[in-house]
């Protein structure tokens, strides 16, 4: 049905339109219990094991705060340069749905612990982008639904859904921004980028896993399109289960060619939430509701409102970490990077495990140099992210270490990184396991060299004779016997020793 | 034998169990005899929990026996407003909606009577989720007032007191969010007590209006409704809304009021609570209670409190809004009643029948006109404008408090109502909150104490005794002074 959907050619909607975004990423924190109950907060686990009294909804619980994850909200507001409120509550949003135990959720609405803040968001081509933030509020997940017997896995026309409470109650920081206008055709890049800088700011923090496959970081991607003609604002679609960097760029991108086509038609576009598909990169309308829904907000009378003294505020500014953007100043002075090497290191994902390789004890270079390109390559060849390969920045550290001090070569080197990734243990396990190290017992090599030239004799005559260049033959015959496992430089040492 | 034990005083009980002259199992059996007895009449309780009783009794007999040190109140029976839950033993809230479901944890005011040894010997009728002042709108059929049995015990708590009345427990558990302890107090001649907001656990009480409810202690004489509020009160990590702070000291402040002196305290009379809708012989009991407190060395005076006027249409659309969220919960999925489940209905079909199938007309409307206040457009108008008054009447109340220790009234306008009376004219139903209703709205503490029987229609009387907030011991003071000096009023006969 959706591929019914009219598309407008891209630079025609930019010919014409002006797009208009606005983004609202949850968070779910990491914190060890729940937002308002004691419960393990963990993702994963058998169903309905990690509830109680208070996250089940049941009659006559009652919540009570996760201090830790006021301080994380705090923590988030002051890194995105937000105002902290010296007052603010909790909000009951009201609405029916199986998934969530109480049928409201326990929300903040015009009192948000955090507002007003900014965050600056580099482009692939290195311009950077304020986008101002409105306000980042506190907030307890869902249960999970699990829509059993349709054909689409949502509850439309399911026989019957399964309810997993495990994840009602974990904490959440919904951050929207304000509106983003201006960013013409590169809209879609400027969403991803956002919430590429968001989630590395999160991470930063250490509040969350912000992993987006596992619906620890979602994204819900509003836009709406203002024709150039007239100027004014257009309706926006809400675009949601947006579940990687990638589909919020292609979501937007999708949105704007389809709305475009929408007006172009002299129809209108209808205010709704709208679903992102990522195997067709299509989105779809979500359920129709036959009347505007009315949450019916009101101050959660169960909480006590929250009045974060202005010490507690220093205090928690002084807890921030060194932050993403700082973070790659410092390295591009220190390591002494241009802009666009900077920049390639940044868009491949790479700087935080080089930087983490380096702290393990690599040099710069060395570091850059695995990471970019055998890596990059292993990566890019397993079509995953770089920082998912199954190896530690600390185990890249320590094949360097062992390249520097002769026990690999580099060529040992790749295959002992193949045997971590391959899930072989650390690089020392697979250096022990596929017996891998160098050979540098001279006596050993000696005794190689000696055989090698005695295999041919023409050859070490010429050696002798002082065609020195005719070494390189022995030294292959020798790293041949050796399976590799020599240093070629030193077999080469040896040959010219014995020959002179 | 018997009947001196369904007599006597929950602080005569322990005395008697702690000094070993009559064991706690005695007392509680003879308690579940006179409910075996009597409570075809009076329906006060939804379930007899006749083993767990006698098994807690057993415990606080052995303790005894033992030589340990046990609580003031061990061993003593007592009756639990289905209100709260209880591990393993039904909790109905007085609604079809709940029926058969068994709480899988205990609310801290149980955990708290059972940690005190106290006996627990079932849970009592109420209006459903705490919603009316009768006791009619249980889906389980109403509670009969021991001292007229056509009459109403009052409500919501209408079972723990007419168990009280009908001295089927010396003791019990009631729940306040507009008077639901002081009004059946007062139309059953015993003592009700709601502490001050925050005083009490709210933990495992099941919501009808979380800004206003509050749990208490209720008895037939003020020391042991003293004697219970120190068992239950005090901070609870388990409700954000528990104030952290020391116990007022009410047993104390009980024992000294016995000792019948009140000179120079300061009693202010709420000038709003009199006049026209006021009963006579309430009113006249009003004026003997009075004078009587005079007597007793008090200054009376006037006090005016012009809010308090505006108290009940604030309170009806406060507790509406919350409950129309509270209630929300109760969908069919997770447990409770499930209605229309056939495999061809959607999920929000079946949320819907059962919703219809569980609530009782009385929840239906109040969640109507609670949704409709915070419906999008009305809300400042409506809960907007109640919250405003909220803080009007604390501030009256504040006001009044600087020239007086306590405030009095009549805990209700008139006696108990007959059953069905009332019941087409909800206006008229929710005026016996209007004395009541400021002090849930201001989250003080006021109790309800007997002022004997009304000389036209021979039913009982409520006192009521106001105190600011965090100092519910004045107003034990007040009560067990003003008891001591009223003396008895007999019982009904059942």
């Amino acid at each position: 049905m959706t591929s019914l959907v009219e598309l407008m050619d891209y630079d025609e909607v930019i010919e014409k339109y002006d797009p208009v975004l606005g983004l609202e990423v949850h968070v779910e924190l990491h914190t060890n219990t729940k937002m308002f109950c004691g419960c393990a907060n963990a993702f994963g686990g058998e169903p309905n094991t990690n509830t109680c009294p208070t996250c089940l909804g049941l009659p006559g619980s009652l919540p009570v705060v996760n201090g830790k994850a006021v301080e994380s909200a705090m923590r988030i507001g002051l890194a995105l340069n937000c105002e902290i409120a010296e007052w603010c509550r909790f909000a009951r949003k009201n609405y029916f749905y199986p998934d969530m135990p109480k049928n409201f959720q326990t929300s903040q609405y015009d009192e948000p612990i955090a507002f007003n803040g900014w965050l600056d968001v580099t482009l692939d081509d290195g311009e950077v982008i304020r986008v101002e933030i409105e306000r980042a509020h506190m907030e307890e997940d869902t249960g999970k639904s699990l829509h059993v017997g349709g054909a689409t896995g949502r509850i439309h026309g399911a026989e019957h859904s399964l309810l997993d409470y495990n994840r009602a109650g974990v904490p959440l920081i919904e951050i929207v921004t304000k509106m983003i206008p201006g960013t013409k055709e590169r809209a879609p890049e400027v969403a991803r980028a956002y919430v590429t800088a968001l989630r590395d700011l999160l991470k930063a923090l250490d509040v969350s896993d912000v992993r987006m496959d596992q619906g620890s970081l979602r994204c819900d991607a509003n836009v709406s399109l203002s024709p150039k003609t007239t100027g004014a604002l257009g309706t926006r679609t809400e675009t949601k289960n947006v579940n990687s960097l990638r589909s919020v760029e292609r979501a937007v991108r999708f949105e704007m060619t389809r709305q475009a086509a929408v007006l172009e038609s002299g129809g209108e576009v209808i205010q709704e939430t709208r679903h992102f598909d990522e195997s067709s990169g299509t989105t779809s309308p979500g359920r129709k509701k036959e009347t505007a829904e009315d949450y019916r907000y009101f101050p959660e009378p169960d909480l006590v409102p929250i009045a974060p003294s202005r010490e507690w505020v220093e205090e928690l500014r002084l807890t921030l970490p060194e932050l993403p953007w700082e973070r790659r100043a410092r390295i591009q002075k220190d390591w002494n990077l241009t802009d666009e090497v900077l920049r390639d290191l940044v868009n491949a994902n790479a700087l935080d495990v080089i930087i983490a390789t380096v702290e393990a004890g690599a040099k710069p270079d060395e570091a850059r140099s695995w990471w970019v390109s055998y890596l990059a390559q292993q990566a890019n060849s397993k079509g995953i992210e770089l920082t998912d390969l199954a190896i530690t920045a600390a185990q890249v550290a320590r094949v360097i270490e062992l390249v520097n001090a002769g026990t690999l070569t580099n060529k040992l080197a790749r295959e002992v990184v193949n045997g971590v990734l391959e899930g072989e243990g650390s690089p020392d396990d697979v250096i022990e396991k596929r017996g891998l190290k160098v050979v540098s017992d001279d006596s050993a090599l000696e005794k190689a060299v000696d055989e090698a030239l005695a295999a041919q004799p023409d050859v070490a005559q010429k050696i002798r004779d002082g065609k020195v260049q005719a070494a390189g033959a022995i030294v292959g015959a020798v790293m041949k016997a050796t399976k590799g496992q020599a240093d070629a430089a030193r077999v080469r040492e040896i040959v010219l020793a014995r020959c002179s | 034998m018997t009947n001196d034990l369904i007599h006597a005083t929950a602080a005569e009980l322990a005395a008697k169990i702690h000094s070993g002259e009559v064991s706690s199992v005695e007392v509680t059996q003879a308690h579940l005899d006179r409910i075996a007895e009597t409570d075809g009449k009076v329906h006060a309780f939804l379930h007899v929990d006749t083993e767990g009783a006698l098994a807690q009794a057993r415990r606080v007999d052995e303790a005894v026996k033992a030589g340990e040190q046990v609580s003031p109140l061990a061993g003593v029976p007592l009756a639990l407003k289905d209100v709260m839950t209880t591990e393993g033993v039904p909790t109905t809230v007085g609604s079809k909606i709940l029926e058969g479901w068994i709480p899988p944890y205990d609310a801290t005011v149980t955990r708290k009577l059972k940690e005190a040894g106290v006996v627990i010997l079932g849970k009592t009728n109420m209006d459903e989720f705490a919603m009316g002042s009768s006791t009619e709108n249980s889906a389980y059929g109403p509670t009969h007032n021991p001292w007229d049995l056509e009459r109403i015990p009052g409500g919501s708590g209408g079972g723990s007191s007419a168990a009280l009345a009908a001295l089927q427990a010396p003791l019990a558990i009631g729940t306040d969010t507009g008077g639901s302890i002081r009004q059946p107090g007062a139309v059953t001649g015993t003592v009700g007590v709601k502490p001050t907001y925050g005083g009490v656990s709210r933990y495992g009480l099941v919501a009808f209006s979380s800004s206003l409810d509050q749990a208490g202690p209720c008895a037939r004489t003020v020391l042991d409704a003293a004697l219970l509020h120190e068992v239950i009160a005090g901070y609870d990590h388990m409700d954000s809304t528990s104030i952290n702070a020391p116990v007022p000291p009410v047993v104390a402040a009980a024992r000294e009021g016995l000792s019948g002196d009140l000179s120079g305290l300061r009693i202010g009379v709420v000038t709003q609570f009199s006049g026209e809708g006021y009963q006579q012989g309430v009113a006249r009991s009003f004026e003997a209670a009075v004078s009587q407190l005079k007597e007793l060395g008090a200054e009376i005076a006037d006090v005016s409190c012009p809010s308090f006027d505006y108290a009940l249409p604030a309170y009806y659309l406060i507790a509406p809004s919350e409950c129309s969220s509270n209630l929300a919960r109760f969908d069919a999925m997770r447990y409770g009643l499930r209605v229309g489940d056939d495999g061809t209905r959607s999920t929000e079909e079946v949320m819907s029948l059962t919703r219809e199938a569980g609530f009782g007309p009385e929840v239906k409307r109040r969640i109507m006109i609670g949704t409709y206040a915070l419906s999008s457009g009305y809300y400042d108008a409506y809960y907007g404008s109640a919250q405003k008054v909220r803080t009007l009447i604390t501030q009256d109340f504040a006001k009044a408090f600087e020239n007086f220790d306590v405030l009095i009234s009549p805990t209700t306008p008139t006696t108990a109502f007959k059953i069905g009376e009332r019941a087409n004219d909800p206006m008229a139903m929710y005026k016996a909150d209007l004395c009541t209703i400021p002090a849930n709205l201001a989250g003080t503490p006021a109790m309800s104490v007997p002022s004997g029987l009304s000389d036209e229609d021979g039913m009982p009387v409520g006192l009521q005794i106001m105190a600011p907030a965090l100092q519910d011991h004045r107003m034990y003071r007040v009560a067990a002074a003003y008891e001591a000096a009223r003396g008895a009023f007999g019982g009904p006969s059942l």
